[in-house]
């Protein structure tokens, strides 16, 4: 039972990652792609932490950290980017 | 080492001094310091003529590379002696002749001397080496020197293609020889030539026997210019008198009758040999003969009369040879051949050098050779005229002079073909006399163009580059002199050298046919009586005579305006159309695109692999054991795949980043699944630094274009990408079949049982990477330090224009 419960998440989540990519793709602006791939990392803490349920696990706790982080720099760098043209200022 | 070893190498030792003596005395001319050697070495080998014409042979033996079979071996018998005395006794003279001949203080004479020195030995080496490694070295010592003679006025076009040219064809011979010497060690594993002659029954029934014999007479041939690799020589004619005078007439042309007549116990006996010599000499001869009477320039036509006088001694050679199918010692029928080889060698050597240092004492006197300027000299140059005049009767074959006695034998030795009841001899055979005599009709008429034109007719003083012409000093006309006193002198008592020279020489090229202690005889005589070989000789000179006569009324054909050789023709097409040919298949590869580089790298991995998959019957694919794949991962996997997929046709850089960076998720996140956990943290923040990274050089890159790909081009893309990812999909999966199949088991059990117990660690991933493979981890670490050091240098350090990287 709850291992279905897990599966239909799963899908659920993964479905809407195609959702996600859809909208980097089509874009039509930088930002939109810039918030897609922000919001794919979101996605990935998700689905990491159902695989960690359906395998058993904890070690992958880390990895939804580390996607956490990566993900809001990521954004700040190329949010700053496209503020400012460059990601670190010479200065 | 002894003194027979000391003798080869002495030229080369003093080839070091010959600087030394040019630097610092100037005031003497090189060439007298010179001198000496040749002709010390001259008396050295007289000396052995008493050992020799006993039958006797002197081995001594120098070890070299003793683990390899290889020594310096030298073996003096009756062969090797007459050229040694032939390369000593000529190079004493020629350098005679070249002191007075290069006197200018303009001549680079310390170069003249060391190269000339540098040949001297190799050909010694090449004529007195009983080890065929040896020889081979000393061979291509005589092709460099040779070149470097060639080329010794450097300045001139004519001369640096001349050297080239016989270059590229000596050594193109030198490695086909290099071959055969090979397959004959492989046949006889001895690289001794007196032990091969023992194991000729060996050699003669080997399979290898046909191929290790042309590769050998290639290497012969293209010395001794046989056609068609006669090319090089009229081409050498560019070099200094003394040098076309010794190495192109009188020895290195013949280091090749010589590898022949010294090989011939070891191949002769059967069809091929026989019938490739004969046949290849026979028609150098005539090719030689018809093609020098077309040349205006005196030595053009010596260098084509030589081309035409070696194939008479290799024809002579070839067809001497039976005498080993008849193994008949006694009978003069096969062996008269062999004497006349052997005399004519001789007897070429001299009056072939006289010939050349006349022709380059006219080019001396006159400042030019070009029979058509030249005229009337006989009254103004009387010795140099009567040197020619014995030279010239000699070459043509007049009686008494030693050319007639040996063009008798010659005519003697190839009607004697006609008579052998083998290998066609009395059928296809009955060719060679006549095609013989048709070459030495011409001979005739080009030694009679060479006298005529050149001493006989009218003076023309206002064609020639010289203002006053006169008589040579005595110094130019000593060489020729004695050479042309040797000319006499064999003419007049042709036995002298019978028992002392000939006859050993022609015991060593036919060892063994013999009976123990017997001889050849050999008398040479001018009268036979009046037969076919005399007969031959008249009606030579009669047709020689009506076409010199007539020479008016053909020489306005267009065959005899052309001097070009065809086959130097089809050199210099051959030649243009191999560079034209390796640039357009260079354009056609080389064309600067990676594009195209990675196109032809890819196809060759897919077609090596299709190829090694295909004939190993490698392609198994069973998913029998393969895990289940939830549902999710199939939306991902379709996520990662659009990606992939549309990354390509991106055509804005900030959105190309943003789906790589989708991608690297995407696999980290994979890499989760599979319980890599490790794995899925570096490739994250590898992720998010390359992405960064990309953010910091965007400033600097221009904006992406999109490429205006030809269809087709874009066809073969598809095609190549497609099949590189099919084939890796195939071999991946066959990979994973064999893996299910074979019974061995996975080293990581090992890893998993030891990874606490040794190595106290629970990570096995990292215990892997620092403790078990701990050297793997320094190196690539090494190369992130490596890479971090080369992005700091390419950014700090800036090279200007001028400075050299």
């Amino acid at each position: 039972m709850f291992d279905i419960v897990l599966q239909i998440s799963l899908v659920l989540t993964s479905f809407s990652l195609i959702l996600v990519l859809i909208r980097t793709i089509i874009g039509p602006s930088t930002s939109d792609r810039i918030l897609a791939l922000d919001t794919l990392g979101m996605m990935l803490i998700g689905i990491i932490g159902l695989v960690m349920m359906l395998q058993e696990t904890v070690v992958y706790a880390d990895i939804a950290l580390v996607v956490a982080i990566i993900g809001f720099v990521g954004t700040i760098a190329m949010a700053k980017f496209l503020e400012r043209g460059v990601v670190i200022d010479d200065d | 080492m002894t003194i027979l070893h000391l003798a080869v190498l002495a030229p080369f030792l003093f080839a070091i001094l010959v600087p030394f003596l040019f630097k610092y005395f100037r005031k003497v001319h090189t060439g007298w310091f010179v001198l000496f050697v040749p002709l010390i070495l001259f008396i050295y080998f007289l000396s052995y003529i008493s050992v020799t014409s006993d039958g006797q042979a002197v081995m001594q033996r120098m070890e070299w590379v003793p683990s390899l079979g290889i020594n310096f071996d030298l073996y003096v018998d009756g062969l090797s002696l007459l050229f040694a005395l032939l390369i000593t006794g000529i190079g004493t003279l020629v350098i005679l002749y070249s002191i007075f001949y290069l006197a200018g203080k303009e001549e680079r004479l310390n170069h003249f001397y060391v190269y000339i020195m540098l040949f001297m030995g190799a050909m010694l080496g090449v004529v007195l080496s009983d080890n065929i490694i040896v020889l081979y070295v000393f061979w291509e010592i005589t092709s460099i020197s040779s070149s470097l003679l060639i080329s010794y006025w450097y300045a001139k076009k004519a001369s640096v293609y001349g050297a080239q040219k016989s270059m590229y064809i000596t050594v193109f011979g030198g490695l086909s020889m290099l071959g055969g010497f090979s397959l004959l060690y492989v046949m006889a594993e001895t690289f001794s030539i007196r032990e091969m002659i023992g194991n000729a029954d060996l050699i003669l029934n080997h399979d290898l026997f046909l191929a290790a014999m042309i590769l050998v007479l290639l290497g012969a041939f293209t010395k001794s210019a046989q056609f068609p690799f006669h090319i090089w020589l009229p081409d050498a004619m560019e070099a200094p008198t003394p040098v076309s005078a010794y190495l192109h007439s009188a020895t290195m042309v013949k280091a090749g009758i010589y590898l022949v007549a010294r090989l011939t116990p070891v191949f002769a006996g059967g069809a091929e040999w026989f019938w490739i010599i004969t046949a290849a000499g026979i028609f150098t001869m005539a090719w030689g003969a018809i093609s020098a009477v077309r040349q205006k320039d005196l030595k053009a036509i010596l260098a084509f009369s030589t081309v035409s006088q070696l194939g008479m001694i290799m024809s002579l050679l070839g067809a001497g040879s039976a005498a080993f199918y008849y193994m008949d010692g006694d009978n003069a029928l096969y062996t008269t051949a062999i004497l006349a080889a052997v005399f004519h060698l001789i007897n070429h050597a001299t009056f072939k050098g006289s010939l050349f240092m006349v022709a380059g004492i006219i080019d001396h006197e006159t400042g030019t050779r070009d029979i058509r300027k030249l005229g009337g000299l006989m009254t103004i140059m009387p010795i140099t005229a009567t040197i020619s005049v014995i030279g010239l009767a000699a070459m043509a074959g007049l009686p008494p002079f030693n050319g007639f006695l040996s063009k008798e034998l010659f005519f003697t030795g190839i009607t004697n073909v006609a008579q052998y009841d083998m290998w066609n001899g009395d059928t296809i055979g009955m060719l060679l006399p006549v095609i013989a005599w048709i070459a030495s009709i011409f001979t005739f008429a080009y030694s009679a163009i060479i006298f005529f034109r050149t001493f006989r007719g009218k003076f023309k003083p206002d064609m020639l580059p010289v203002k006053e012409v006169h008589e040579a000093p005595a110094g130019l006309l000593i060489s020729p002199i004695v050479l042309v006193a040797a000319v006499l002198m064999i003419s007049f008592f042709p036995n002298i050298l019978a028992y002392s020279i000939i006859e050993p020489a022609m015991m060593s090229i036919l060892p063994g046919i013999l009976g123990e202690g017997s001889n050849f005889y050999v008398d040479i005589y001018h009268w036979h009586g009046i037969n076919l070989e005399l007969m031959m000789t008249l009606g030579a000179v009669i047709i020689g005579t009506i076409i010199y006569v007539t020479m008016n009324k053909w020489s306005k054909l267009g065959i005899y305006q052309n001097e070009q050789d065809i086959m130097t023709t089809v050199y210099d097409n051959g030649y243009d159309a191999l560079i034209k040919g390796s640039q357009v298949l260079t354009r056609i590869q080389m064309t600067g695109m990676l594009r195209d580089y990675i196109v032809y790298m890819v196809i060759f991995i897919v077609l090596i692999m299709f190829y090694t998959m295909f004939r190993f019957e490698g392609f198994q694919i069973s998913m029998e054991n393969a895990s289940e794949i939830g549902i999710f991962m199939y939306l991902i996997l379709a996520a990662l795949v659009i990606t992939i997929m549309l990354l390509p046709r991106v055509n804005n850089r900030m959105t190309a980043i943003i789906l790589a960076g989708f991608v690297g998720f995407l696999v980290a996140f994979i890499f989760t699944v599979f319980r890599a956990p490790d794995l899925a943290l570096t490739q994250l923040m590898v992720e998010t630094v390359s992405v960064i990274l990309f953010m910091a050089v965007f400033y600097h890159l221009p904006n992406l274009t999109k490429d205006n790909i030809a269809p087709l081009t874009k066809a073969i893309n598809i095609v190549v990408a497609g099949s590189a990812g099919l084939m890796v999909a195939l071999v991946s999966m066959s990979a994973f079949t064999y893996g299910q199949t074979t019974p061995f088991d996975a080293i990581s059990e090992y890893f998993i049982e030891n990874s606490v117990e040794l190595a106290g660690g629970y990570n096995m991933v990292n215990v892997v990477l620092v403790d078990f493979r701990g050297l793997d981890t320094m190196l690539e670490l090494l190369v992130l330090g490596i890479a971090a050091l080369g992005a700091i240098s390419m950014i700090k350090l800036k090279v200007k224009e001028d400075d050299d990287v």
